[in-house]
């Protein structure tokens, strides 16, 4: 049964890359700053905190804390852009399902992928940043493929299942804007993890987050330097791969009713 | 059942919730839960069908508006899983659905090509390998590089169904499509339809005009309300068809 689930993959894989294509052609065609504008987003805003947070005291108390606060916006946004889309994908290719057999996954796993590509875009002018500022290179950097890599496995789970969820109810959509929100909060973005660390419920809610495994994650390799230990490693994997399966799940259970329902 | 049956679709039924009974928000769907009027009504949109189709047959399908043959097709084009039953098709099903249903606007006539080649399961070698031959029957050649919201109906038809019948596809299923277009397409395009009919490809046709299955169709089904009137040769089902309606 894998071996046919990898056959039709294989088929279909080329699909899924021109409806990447697709999406990417669509963003930077119609703004002709657009490939310049992802780049330049995460510069200017880096230069916008600099000069601020040089201005205030006590900021400091993050080392680095521009960079800090890039690296975890470009890392939810991330999350955020990906999730909306493949929230929409099922039902947006509605008229397209109806009319042909294609693999009902193609579509959140599309849209997850194509905001991966975008996020790889900023990561880019992140490097670029990163020239001029004082920070030793280390080698832990080419390591950020880890958490990139468990980031995008767990985006795509939980895609599946906002997909799922938009088919069957829409208003689920008006409900998630409010969600990502509060996740944004909870997430150590733009504060230190140490603030909230003593607070009894936000505390553990943000400690138990998976967002903020990933983000810090990425962190200590990309700004501190430091490799994370092994136990921080399994429970990213676990996260992953838990809402990647549970995701698989839902979408399997439910691809067949939902497509009633469109 | 003979061993050179494309499609089998044996003892199908499909059941369809009543369409203005869906519940499509959690806000319905909790005050529904409070009401306890959970449970919705129900029909049979296909009931109990069974056909075998062999290759290189044309198969028609004929039924009111409402009879269930837009269903059947998508049950044996795989979309729909059907309720109870079954239906297998031995070999790749190409769609003439209503053409062009994965255009995009916003992309080139050559980028829609490549991007519809993939949406029906063709990789980017055999896409090139055809380019041509879909750009004249189309008759695009000026119009290759322009986005295609700036298309016509008729242009997009065009360029639809050379895509869909640029190779001969194992299995076609044509629903309702042959009236698009101006009558000159209209007649390339049966054309065409009618070049595939050499016994290798298996063609199901759903059409309004009795005329076009008349003329096109081996044998045809008539449906009523999911269910099966008759079943058999053209001239007998048309003639019994035609006598009731
Ligand atoms: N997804 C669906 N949910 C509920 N009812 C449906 C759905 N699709 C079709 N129907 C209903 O099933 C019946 C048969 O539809 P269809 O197969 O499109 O008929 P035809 O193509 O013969 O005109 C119609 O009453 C239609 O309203
Ligand atoms: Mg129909």
């Amino acid at each position: 049964m894998i071996k046919t689930y990898i056959q039709t993959f294989q088929k279909y894989r080329y699909l899924l890359g021109n409806l990447i294509t697709r999406d990417l052609k669509i963003k930077y065609r119609r703004s002709v700053l657009g490939l310049l504008w992802s780049l330049l987003n995460p510069i200017l805003m880096m230069l916008l905190l600099d000069a601020v947070f040089s201005m205030l005291i006590g900021a400091s108390e993050i080392e680095n804390y521009p960079l800090y606060v890039i690296l975890g916006q470009t890392l939810f946004s991330f999350f955020s852009e990906a999730t909306n889309g493949a929230l929409e994908s099922v039902v947006g290719s509605s008229a397209l399902m109806k009319k042909i057999y294609v693999p009902k996954y193609v579509f959140p796993l599309e849209k997850v992928l194509y905001s991966f590509i975008n996020l790889l875009f900023s990561m880019l002018a992140v490097l670029i940043v990163l020239m001029f500022k004082p920070i030793a290179a280390s080698f832990t950097m080419f390591l950020i493929v880890i958490p990139l890599g468990l980031l995008l496995i767990f985006t795509i789970g939980f895609g599946f299942i906002l997909a799922v969820l938009y088919s069957f109810f829409r208003d689920i959509k008006h409900l998630y804007s409010v969600l990502i929100l509060a996740w944004m909060y909870l997430t150590p973005v733009i504060y230190p993890l140490s603030i909230v660390e003593n607070t009894p419920v936000v505390g553990l809610i943000v400690k138990f987050n998976p967002l903020t495994w990933y983000i810090t994650y990425f962190r200590d390799l990309f700004l501190y330097g430091t490799i994370p230990n092994l136990t921080t490693t399994l429970i990213c994997i676990a996260y992953s791969f838990g809402m990647f399966i549970l995701g698989l799940f839902v979408f399997r259970k439910a691809q067949d009713k939902f497509i009633l329902h469109l | 059942m003979s061993s050179n049956d494309v499609i089998i679709v044996d003892n199908v039924t499909m059941r369809f919730r009543i369409n203005n009974e869906k519940v499509d928000s959690i806000k319905e769907f909790l005050i529904r839960i409070v009401k306890r009027s959970l449970t919705y009504r129900s029909f049979n949109a296909l009931e109990d069908i069974s056909i075998n189709i062999k290759k290189g047959e044309v198969f028609g399908i004929i039924g009111l508006n409402g009879s269930g043959k837009s269903t059947l097709l998508k049950v044996i084009s795989g979309i729909y899983k059907p309720t109870k039953g079954t239906s297998t098709a031995f070999g790749t099903i190409s769609p003439l659905i209503e053409l062009g249903a994965g255009f995009e606007d916003e992309l080139t006539a050559r980028e829609n090509i490549f991007l519809n080649g993939s949406i029906l399961g063709y990789s980017k070698n055999f896409m090139l390998g055809v380019l041509d031959e879909i750009v004249d029957f189309s008759e695009l050649h000026e119009f290759l590089d322009v986005p295609i919201k700036n298309f016509s109906s008729g242009m997009r038809a065009r360029l639809g169904f050379a895509i869909a019948t640029v190779i001969k596809p194992e299995i076609l299923i044509v629903d309702e499509v042959l009236s698009v277009g101006d009558y000159r397409f209209q007649e390339k395009s049966e054309k065409r339809i009618t070049e595939l009919f050499d016994g290798e490809t298996t063609v199901i046709i759903v059409s309004h005009t009795l005329r076009q299955i008349e003329r096109l169709c081996t044998r045809v089904l008539w449906l009523e309300d999911g269910k099966e009137v008759m079943c058999g040769p053209t001239t007998e089902v048309c003639k019994a068809y035609k006598t009731q309606n």
